[in-house]
């Protein structure tokens, strides 16, 4: 898949938003981390209109929450942001228990719009739904220990659980073999099947909007920047007392791990999409 | 059971012209899903919005090779994985026959129907931002202006070999449905349980065989000019020794 | 909103398919295909359905342009005049030019359709420089078998895949009578037919073949011989037909010292009953064991033996000579030529013999025959071949293409059911009686050439030379160096004219050809001998001339450019006169008729014909007193007949004052609102028995003569063996008791004249060093693109951007090529950059491109970073129209351009 700069903030922000808003809740921290949290969420949320090819209807995409995914969370993410905020003014405990589960609730549709699509394997595991909860919760608690130097062992328990998980993913996909290939994608039962074109040399959507693009090395660098800045850099800082720097870092890990999330993930309709003559 | 109307496409017969392609483009760019836009159209890399691409594939290694000429759109999946995804409600698949749409004023342009459709038959289109695809040409198709043998997607009206059968899948009896049933007929990628309605007819061979014995027959036309001898009389035979 | 809804016909590429063009206030919205026209049956392929964006075509020309002064030719820097200016300009020239030298005037055309008017302009001009692009394209097709059988295939025949059970189809064939034939082979296929397909690519129809016969280039000859041996060698031949309807019984005479050797034995008693094509030879009767006239009732000829006449002059027949010419061309010889194994040539010649034996269709028709034999049945042998430009683009594609007619013979499917068949005004006569002139003293000032430009030459009498046995045409067509150059030789015209050899040109018009394109061998140097100018500053073609509706590689080169209109704004006809659309079951002609009004100022070319000839009061266009005959080119149309009073018009349907008649008749003035009324269609149903063995028929003879598509009734017999050429074989050998070639010809002629199909490696083979070039290289044409027609097309170029040089990958990996990269190919006469894409549906010694994508930049109105020539390219760079020793590189018997026989070698870049 080709990584959409409009979703990889959208989800890296909304998550720490999720995370910072979870942290300072729960340890009744002060309601300055409820509106960074919705700042973090609005800065989200306004970069997820850039995903869209007509952002003016945008309103109608709560329709179908019965089925999609997609639609819960458009749901969900102005509720989360609404409860943040009712609780930033009215601090009850049954408003942040709202803004809790709302929280959860977020990162399942977050998680799930990916976890959904079962053909795309590397996506198509319950994984996906614990590490978008995960990663955004320890971006989010080494936010909170910007904030308050307090939360750094929760920072780095946090940013631990997440990192291990997130390895514990990369492994289950780089064992993956592809259900879909070109003898299933064409009904042609042999092993040696090439295509020679696909019917269109100057590009189409399939090709702008599936493939990445980049070289191998590229790829190679974003995982070794996720596997690095997920947790050993802003690890290593928070120790030193630059939690600052370590939300800086983990924040860069988290770009590149959305970045590789979406280049890792194979399409089944790149099959069709090989080769041009 | 409700109708399912699909197309179904003979491999064995498409030589790859794509008729279906342009012809589907010049219908529908004019039509009620149109305009199909184009980009970059006398430029670098021109690139437009198409339903129905004519793809190729070679199979096997040289001199075993088959070369596969594979015209793809929208599948029409019973169980279509881009319809419950949308968020607006935009991609539908109509409970009459099976058509899977997109209602192009609901559409936001979110791209999510794509990824969740595994044969890569949904496009943007590059100006309009809204999603498009295959209609099956629902706009000709219960046109009652159009004579009866038109109500039927362009493509399949253009097509020369006549590769694309249009019809009701779940009529038994429809020309489709009697392809699918009796030429193999088969659906693209299984394994994801769509069940997509259009369905491919695979390539068939048809070889003949000779007997030796088919080279050299009484009737052979070298006998009548004296360069194939008659069977000899004068030499041994089995008749001369058996007497039971 | 209420739609109109007009039909005409389709002309994105030549096939001719009727359409339906649906309007909107007045606007294109939708082309589809015409359910009621008979060729394409309501289809229409992908040219077809984007004829709409030719409309919007920023490449269209719209005014009359004339280069600036000072401006070079090529750039393409025009300034607008009027069409009275142009008009004038040319009338001043033309005039000129006709009263002094009119072959100093040339008028070449590419894909047009209107051959019957453009020659006919050329002939009341005078000028003997006229042809189409048929010398380019596929004259050895149309030569080899219409010198063979009468016919050929696309317009003139072809296979009847309705009854066929067995298909060969041999090299590249998608370019000609495409929707038809798509639509046959499917049917076909459909049936449980079996088709077999040979060719160095597996692409387009070959994809779908039951069996693909990979070949190398060139060597179809050889595998076409070794195919005709073994059909011979098993006694697979039909003998009832060719003892019957081929002249292999008739008597050669074997006798090297004499001046009648290798000529067809006479009985000069016998009456010829038409000395233009006698019909007094003999047989050697198998009852009678002696000679008799061929046809005798009660008759049956030896096809082998060794016999004296009478007189004591040794004779054989002609079937004994052919097979002893094919006693050497084994199945094992062909293999080590072709790369086909031995065994499945002998399995090919197996299933096509037995097929045609065994598998026998017998149709309840009842004919007679041209010697009045009464059959009560028409028997059908159903294998059927098609062959086009893959056979014929060769230097040896003559005898390859008489190869494949004679094996279409042995196997006795000849206008027969399944087999082969004939379209009108096909059969021909062999060869067919229009003729050149046949001197230089034809050419006269302010006269019409006396003959028509191109004709079929039947023996050296018949060439067009002068008393050296120079050439009189500026290709030098039939000249002793392409006798039989049907279709003239358009890829030499630049060269000659530039090089003055046979002499200089005043002003080369040109018509739909890209000639400093794709329509040229030797791109490179065409382009620089077009803008190269002789010591006094003057170009050395000073006027060039070009008329086309889009702005192309060539138009930039023109001196006066004339828009033309596309095919939905113009009047055309496809006249029995030149290649009507006619079917198997008889006569079809067709026009187009505008559905929208022309762009801006374009002028359909047949306007400015009319008109052209009009102001230079050539006798065709004018009245007696010298005023301008036709208000416009449908009024032409309409009044203009063949001879006054002939009643032959270039339509054939609706004529007679009332529209009543047919085929023949008086002028009609309402003609062109009948053929609206009726699908822009014609067509002549012939009765059943004169649908069939119509070489041979004579109700169909009959008829033919009555509808005047024939002067003759004469049986058309098969030439297994062409006296045809043994009459020039004899000049070259000093035999011939008329005309002689030049000593310099004689041994090319003498070679290449054989009445007997052989296989010569192409001459630029002969001349390459085949180690250092090891590959041959050939193009086919993509069915999405016409030619260099198709890039300026918003959708067709979305197919087609740009193009790959298509390698087998085991080829590609022994050069470090890989799949994509970049790569130099390199021939002797050139080199370009291109892209490589592995295919194994290649034979490893081949390498290919889609035709004429690539384009020269600024052309075809396309933005300078276009795929086209950011990553395309022609092959045509790397190709030679002349070989060492000025020997151009074309058939030696009919100049077909040898463009598909170059060979190349390969290296990363």
């Amino acid at each position: 898949m080709k990584p959409a700069w409009s979703v990889i903030l959208l989800t890296t922000l909304i998550g720490a938003a999720q995370g910072l808003f979870l942290a300072g809740f729960l340890s009744g921290g002060p309601r300055l981390f409820a509106l960074i949290a919705l700042a973090l969420a609005a800065a989200g949320l306004a970069a997820s209109f850039f995903h869209l090819g007509r952002p003016e209807r945008a309103w109608r995409s709560a329709a179908m929450w019965r089925t999609s995914w997609l639609s819960r969370e458009v749901i969900v993410l102005p509720a989360f942001m609404a409860a943040v905020a009712a609780w930033a003014v009215f601090p009850e405990p049954w408003i942040g228990w709202i803004g809790v589960a709302l929280a959860i609730a977020l990162f399942v549709c977050t998680g799930m719009i990916y976890a959904c699509l079962k053909f795309l394997q590397e996506w198509h595991t319950p994984l996906t739904v614990v590490n978008y909860t995960a990663l955004g919760i320890a971006s989010g608690t080494t936010l909170a220990a910007v904030l308050m130097p307090s939360f750094i062992p929760a920072a780095l328990a946090a940013g631990a659980l997440a990192w291990a998980l997130r390895l514990a993913s990369l492994a289950r996909n780089a064992r993956l073999r592809p259900k879909s290939t070109l003898a299933t994608a064409i009904g042609v039962k042999h092993p040696r099947i090439r295509q020679i074109a696909q019917g269109a040399m100057g590009g189409s959507f399939n090709t702008r909007e599936f493939f990445h693009g980049r070289p191998r090395e590229v790829v190679l660098a974003a995982r070794w920047a996720l596997v690095a800045l997920v947790f050993p850099a802003p690890a290593l800082l928070l120790l030193l007392g630059q939690p600052a720097a370590a939300f800086l870092a983990q924040y860069a890990g988290l770009i590149a791990e959305r970045w590789y999330f979406f280049a890792d993930a194979r399409h089944p309709q790149n099959l069709y999409y090989q080769a041009i003559a | 059971m409700s109708k399912q109307l699909a197309l179904v496409i003979d491999l064995n017969v498409c030589v790859g012209c794509h008729a279906c392609v342009t012809s589907c483009k010049e219908w529908n760019t004019q039509g009620s899903a149109g305009p199909l836009t184009d980009q970059n159209p006398y430029g670098a890399d021109p690139s437009g919005t198409f339903f129905n691409r004519v793809q190729t594939f070679e199979v096997g290694e040289f001199p075993r090779t088959e070369t596969v000429h594979f015209p793809k759109s929208c599948l029409h999946c019973e169980d279509p994985p881009c319809v419950p995804v949308c968020p607006t409600g935009a991609s539908y698949k109509r409970a009459e026959d099976g058509i899977v749409l997109v209602d192009y004023d609901k559409c936001i342009g979110c791209k999510y129907c794509s990824w969740a459709c595994p044969y890569g038959a949904r496009e943007l289109d590059g100006e309009q931002k809204v999603m498009k695809k295959c209609t099956l040409c629902v706009d000709r198709i219960y046109d009652q202006a159009l004579p009866p043998a038109e109500r039927k997607p362009a493509c399949v009206l253009a097509c020369p070999t006549s590769a694309r059968i249009f019809g009701d899948i779940h009529d038994p009896a429809s020309e489709a449905s009697r392809a699918i049933r009796e030429q193999g007929g088969y659906a693209l990628m299984p394994e994801w349980g769509t069940q997509p309605a259009n369905h491919y007819l695979p390539r068939r061979k048809t070889a003949k065989q000779i007997h030796p014995d088919e080279l050299e027959r009484h009737d052979n036309p070298l006998k009548v000019d004296g360069k194939l001898p008659r069977p000899a009389t004068g030499e041994p035979a089995l008749d001369d020794v058996t007497s039971w | 909103m209420e739609a109109e809804v007009k039909t005409t016909t389709c002309y994105m590429c030549a096939c001719r398919c009727g359409i339906r063009v649906h309007l909107q206030d007045g606007k294109v919205r939708y082309i589809d295909g015409n359910p009621a026209h008979p060729l394409n049956k309501g289809v229409i392929c992908a040219k077809g359905a984007s004829g709409i964006m030719k409309q919007v075509s920023p490449a269209r020309l719209t005014h009359p342009l004339r280069r600036k002064p000072g401006a070079e030719r090529g750039a393409g820097d025009f300034e607008r005049i009027s069409w009275e200016e142009a008009f004038s300009v040319l009338e001043t020239r033309l005039k000129a030019i006709r009263a002094s030298d009119p072959k100093r005037f040339a008028l070449f055309t590419g894909r047009d359709q209107m051959q019957a008017l453009t020659g006919l302009f050329a002939r009341q001009f005078g000028t003997p420089n006229y042809a189409a692009h048929g010398g380019f394209c596929s004259v050895n097709m149309a030569a080899g078998m219409i010198y063979t059988i009468g016919g050929s295939f696309w317009e003139f025949g072809g296979p009847d895949l309705e009854r066929a059970k067995l298909f060969v189809m041999l090299g590249t064939a998608e370019d000609h009578h495409s929707n038809p034939l798509k639509i046959a082979i499917s049917a076909f296929k459909r049936r449980g037919g079996r088709f077999v397909s040979v060719n160095p690519v597996r692409t387009g129809y070959s994809a779908i073949a039951d069996e693909w016969v990979p070949i190398r280039p060139g060597t179809d000859g050889a595998l076409l011989l070794a195919l005709n041996h073994e059909i011979v060698a098993q006694g697979l031949y039909d003998r009832p037909f060719v003892a019957r309807y081929t002249n292999g019984g008739q008597l050669v005479v074997v006798d090297p010292a004499s001046p009648r050797h290798g000529l067809f034995a006479l009985d000069e008693g016998a009456d010829p009953v038409n000395p233009l094509y006698p019909q007094n030879q003999l047989w050697w009767d198998r009852a009678s064991g002696g000679p008799v006239l061929t046809h005798t009732p009660e008759s049956d000829p030896a096809l082998f033996g060794d016999f004296r006449l009478a007189d004591g002059t040794r004779v054989r027949p002609a079937f004994q000579l052919l097979a002893e010419r094919l006693q050497a061309h084994t199945p094992e010889w062909a293999e080590k030529i072709t790369g086909v194994p031995a065994a499945t040539i002998r399995r090919l010649a197996h299933e096509m013999g037995v097929t045609a034996r065994d598998e026998k269709i017998e149709l309840p028709i009842a004919w007679t025959d041209c010697w009045g034999n009464e059959h009560q049945t028409v028997t059908g042998n159903p294998v059927a071949f098609h062959a086009m430009r893959g056979l014929a683009a060769h230097s040896n594609g003559f005898h390859t293409v008489r190869s494949l007619a004679i094996l279409m013979s042995l196997l006795g499917t000849i206008d027969r059911p399944g087999g082969f068949r004939h379209k009108a005004p096909f059969p021909r006569a062999i060869p067919p009686s229009a003729k050149t002139p046949t001197g230089p003293e034809s050419v006269r000032p302010n006269t019409p050439l006396a003959g028509l430009a191109l004709g079929w030459p039947g023996s050296p009498e018949d060439l067009f030379v002068d008393a050296d046995g120079g050439p009189v045409r500026i290709d030098k067509g039939f000249s002793w160096e392409y006798p039989l150059s049907v279709h003239g030789l358009m890829h030499n015209v630049v060269a000659n004219a530039w090089r003055g050899d046979p002499y200089r040109l005043d002003t080369l018009m040109i018509f739909m050809a890209n000639m400093a394109w794709n329509s040229a061998m030797n791109t490179t140097e065409t382009r620089r001998m077009l803008n190269d100018r002789d010591v006094d500053g003057e170009y050395k073609i000073p006027f060039l001339v070009v008329c086309d509706a889009f702005q192309s590689e060539t138009t930039a080169f023109a001196d006066l450019v004339l828009p033309d209109t596309t095919y939905l704004e113009r009047h055309d006809v496809m006249s029995m006169l030149d290649r009507p659309i006619s079917e198997f079951e008889g006569p079809v002609d067709s026009v187009r008729v505008p559905v929208v009004p022309p762009l801006g100022e374009c002028k359909p070319f047949q306007e400015v014909l009319i008109e052209l000839g009009g102001r230079l009061g050539l006798p065709a266009f004018t009245n007696r007193d010298g005023s301008r005959r036709y208000k416009d080119y449908p009024d032409f149309i309409v009044r203009h007949e063949t001879e006054p009073g002939s009643g032959i018009g270039f339509l054939a349907g609706w004529r007679g004052a009332d529209g009543t008649k047919s085929m023949r008749g008086e002028p009609n003035p309402a003609q062109w609102e009948r053929y609206a009324e009726n699908d822009c269609v014609f067509r002549h149903e012939l009765a059943p028995s004169y649908r069939y063995m119509r070489n041979w028929n004579r109700g169909y003879m009959e008829w033919a003569q009555r509808a005047r598509l024939r002067r003759w009734g004469d049986p058309v017999l098969v030439h297994l063996y062409s006296e045809v050429l043994q009459r020039f074989r004899l000049a070259a050998q000093g035999k011939w008791p008329g005309r002689q070639p030049p000593e310099a010809l004689r041994s090319r002629v003498d070679r290449f004249f054989d009445p007997l199909p052989f296989w010569f490696p192409p001459l630029e083979h002969q001349f390459t060093d085949l180690e250092r070039y090891p590959l041959a290289a050939i193009t086919q044409r993509p069915m999405a693109m016409y030619h260099s027609w198709d890039s300026q097309n918003a959708w067709l170029r979305q197919i087609h951007a740009h193009n790959y040089l298509f390698i087998n990958p085991a080829t590609a990996i022994a050069q470090r090529i890989a799949d994509g990269s970049w790569l130099r190919v390199e021939s002797p006469w050139g080199s370009v950059r291109c892209m490589a894409r592995h295919s194994e549906a290649l034979e490893p010694g081949t390498v290919w491109t889609w035709n004429a994508i690539g384009k020269h930049e600024g052309a075809w109105a396309l933005a300078p970073d276009a795929n086209e020539f950011t990553r395309g390219f022609i092959l045509n760079s790397l190709i030679s129209d002349e070989l060492p020793g000025g020997i151009s590189n074309s058939d030696p018997v009919t100049g077909q351009a040898g463009w598909y026989d170059v060979r190349v070698r390969i290296a990363p870049a």
